[in-house]
């Protein structure tokens, strides 16, 4: 029986490499998730037969646990997965990822609750919780606990950050120096875990890994957060792998490392695309820097425009460019949006879109919503490929994107946008700027496209805007 | 069991495997892409199904459920999102019938 577990395992982890890899590719992606899904399904059948399992004194009771805690955990996930909108993708991916590092650190808990007991009670009287589990299997549990609990409890953060119920203003005082110390004291009792065989060190541990989880993630600012859920994903990944050892399952040490190793990349081509290093995403506190920034905002006045004219003026240029940000997503305004690209198509308007690898709160957030519209893939462009183009269109539409077309990130040094590539929307003739209010971004950083002189603001909701270009141009 | 240097292959070959899959992937693909891997270390709910089933005593099992607890969330909600996601990413002449909604 031992064989074929071991062999459902292998089938498992083949499936979520293959799955995976896929999932790289548009034609093949949507096959790669049903084999990944097939291998999970195989890996957990496999494991209800484990001898592991079936040999423990308790064994009907924790069937049935387990059986319960599935049903229960699985089945809020499937309810809430279901339902929530595209638009709320990130913070879902956010809180799942967050499920995966508390397992793992769950499974770590039991295992040193379990090799802490043994040593307590062992004859010599003064056997420690590396005694019990080995050198490599009790480090290697220790570091997944602090990696899983810090990616559960982080996640948590960024989730509620995300879904708007947390305020990013919430900033200890010298909370870099509080972190660091923090994690220092966290290791310290990772240590002390290794060396002992108290259950209260234990607990003392976890406690203080969920507080760094919350204070690292916490100062993040709201332009990190694509960057924080990749760390995270890659984080549990890691953590996954790591508790794969101390159980000695190998679909779980592959699974882990891959999305570990898989992660870490995602969030460097991330981190790259803003051009911060991933450890200034962590210790800068993009926000803290920004509003002292602020200060010295733009001049000029913005100049606004009616829906009317500037569905008149996209109607007659020769090309438009939109530019979705976040907001279109949060005003839901895709649909109108690719109305309005249809109605301009149809005028003889050729009419792009391009995406900035950071628009949104996800790499390719902004490509799921305008696939979800019913944009084609070959309408829109990515960064380097429209760029140069920015010099032959008439109007650049920006809606709900920000930061992202701020051209201070080139021209000014003190700006803490400074060297980020962004979209070159002010070389178009001119830029249109659909905006809820005056205020700053997420970032909170002045953006002088607003001010520049063929720059026009169009104020108001996304997809009221939206729907009154279409209007206006309709109308002609 | 794994053990030892076995052990460090695997980690060393599973780090270039994820490296590997991730390095050739369009931006357009990314989030999929993470929210397929966050459903690949869902691969969690077999561990915590483990450390529930071996666990002896109620502490132990209370932690072992709430492992399993979440390690099932991950993995079908990392399944569910992702499915959602890549639905839309059907080749164009197919889209027009579901759009209609």
């Amino acid at each position: 029986m031992e064989t074929l577990i071991q062999a459902a395992y292998l089938i498992a982890a083949a499936l979520f490499i293959l799955g995976l890899k896929q999932m790289s590719s548009p034609v093949t992606a949507r096959r790669g998730i049903l084999w990944a899904g097939a291998g999970m399904v195989l890996a957990t059948l496999a494991t209800f037969m484990s001898p592991q399992i079936l040999d423990s004194d308790q064994v009907s009771i924790n069937i049935m646990l387990i059986i319960i805690a599935i049903a229960l955990g699985g089945g809020y996930a499937w309810y809430s997965g279901k339902k929530v909108a595209m638009t709320d993708m990130p913070q879902m991916i956010a809180m799942y990822n967050g499920m995966g590092g508390g397992a793992a650190a769950a499974i770590a808990a039991v295992e040193l609750i379990k090799a802490s007991n043994e040593a307590a009670h062992d004859v010599t009287g003064s056997s420690t919780v590396a005694d019990m589990l080995g050198a490599d299997v009790a480090i290697l549990g220790i570091l997944g606990a602090i990696i899983g609990t810090i990616s559960f409890s982080g996640s948590i953060i960024a989730w509620a950050k995300l879904d708007g119920r947390l305020n990013r203003s919430k900033l200890l005082p010298m909370q870099h120096a509080i972190n660091a110390l923090l994690a220092i004291v966290t290791l310290g009792f990772g240590v002390a875990i290794y060396f002992t065989n108290s259950i209260d060190t234990i607990i003392i541990f976890y406690l203080l890994a969920l507080v760094l989880g919350v204070f690292i993630t916490v100062p993040v600012g709201g332009a990190d957060m694509p960057v924080i859920i990749s760390l995270f994903n890659a984080l549990t990944g890691l953590a996954v792998g790591f508790e794969g050892y101390v159980l000695g399952n190998a679909a779980m040490i592959i699974a882990g490392i891959v999305v570990g190793s898989a992660g870490s990349l995602l969030t460097q081509l991330m981190a790259k695309a803003m051009n911060r290093s991933v450890a200034n995403v962590f210790f800068a506190g993009f926000g803290t820097d920004a509003v002292a920034v602020s200060g010295n905002g733009s001049e000029g006045v913005m100049k606004e425009i009616q829906a009317q004219d500037a569905g008149i003026l996209m109607s007659f240029a020769s090309q438009v460019v939109i530019i979705p940000g976040y907001g279109m997503a949060v005003a839901q305004a895709q649909h109108k949006i690719w109305e309005l690209t249809q109605i301009l198509t149809e005028k003889g308007v050729s009419v792009k879109f391009a995406i900035h690898p950071v628009a949104g709160r996800m790499p390719g957030h902004m490509n799921v919503l305008l696939a979800e519209a019913g944009v084609p893939y070959d309408m829109i462009y990515d960064m380097e490929d429209i760029n140069a183009d920015f010099k032959n269109t008439t109007v650049a539409l920006v809606i709900g994107a920000n930061d992202v077309v701020n051209p201070s990130a080139k021209t000014d040094s003190s700006s803490p946008l400074f060297g980020m590539p962004i979209l070159d929307a002010i070389d178009s003739d001119n830029v249109i700027v659909i905006k809820r209010g005056r205020g700053t971004g997420f970032s909170g950083v002045e953006n002088p496209l607003f001010f520049a002189d063929n720059t026009k603001m169009l104020f108001g909701d996304g997809q009221k805007a939206a729907s009154e270009l279409i209007q206006a141009a309709k109308e002609l | 069991m794994i053990e030892g240097l076995a052990a460090i292959y695997i980690f060393m070959l599973a780090g270039f495997t994820g490296y590997e899959i991730i390095s050739k992937v369009p931006v357009i693909l990314h989030t999929p892409l993470m929210s397929g891997s966050n459903f690949v270390h869902g691969i969690v709910l077999v561990g915590a199904m483990v450390a529930l089933g071996i666990a002896e005593t109620t502490a132990q099992q209370a932690i072992g459920f709430i492992a399993v607890l979440l390690g099932a969330g991950n993995a079908v909600g990392g399944y569910v999102v992702t499915e959602r996601m890549l639905e839309m990413f059907r080749p164009s002449d197919k889209k027009e019938k579901g759009e209609d909604s």
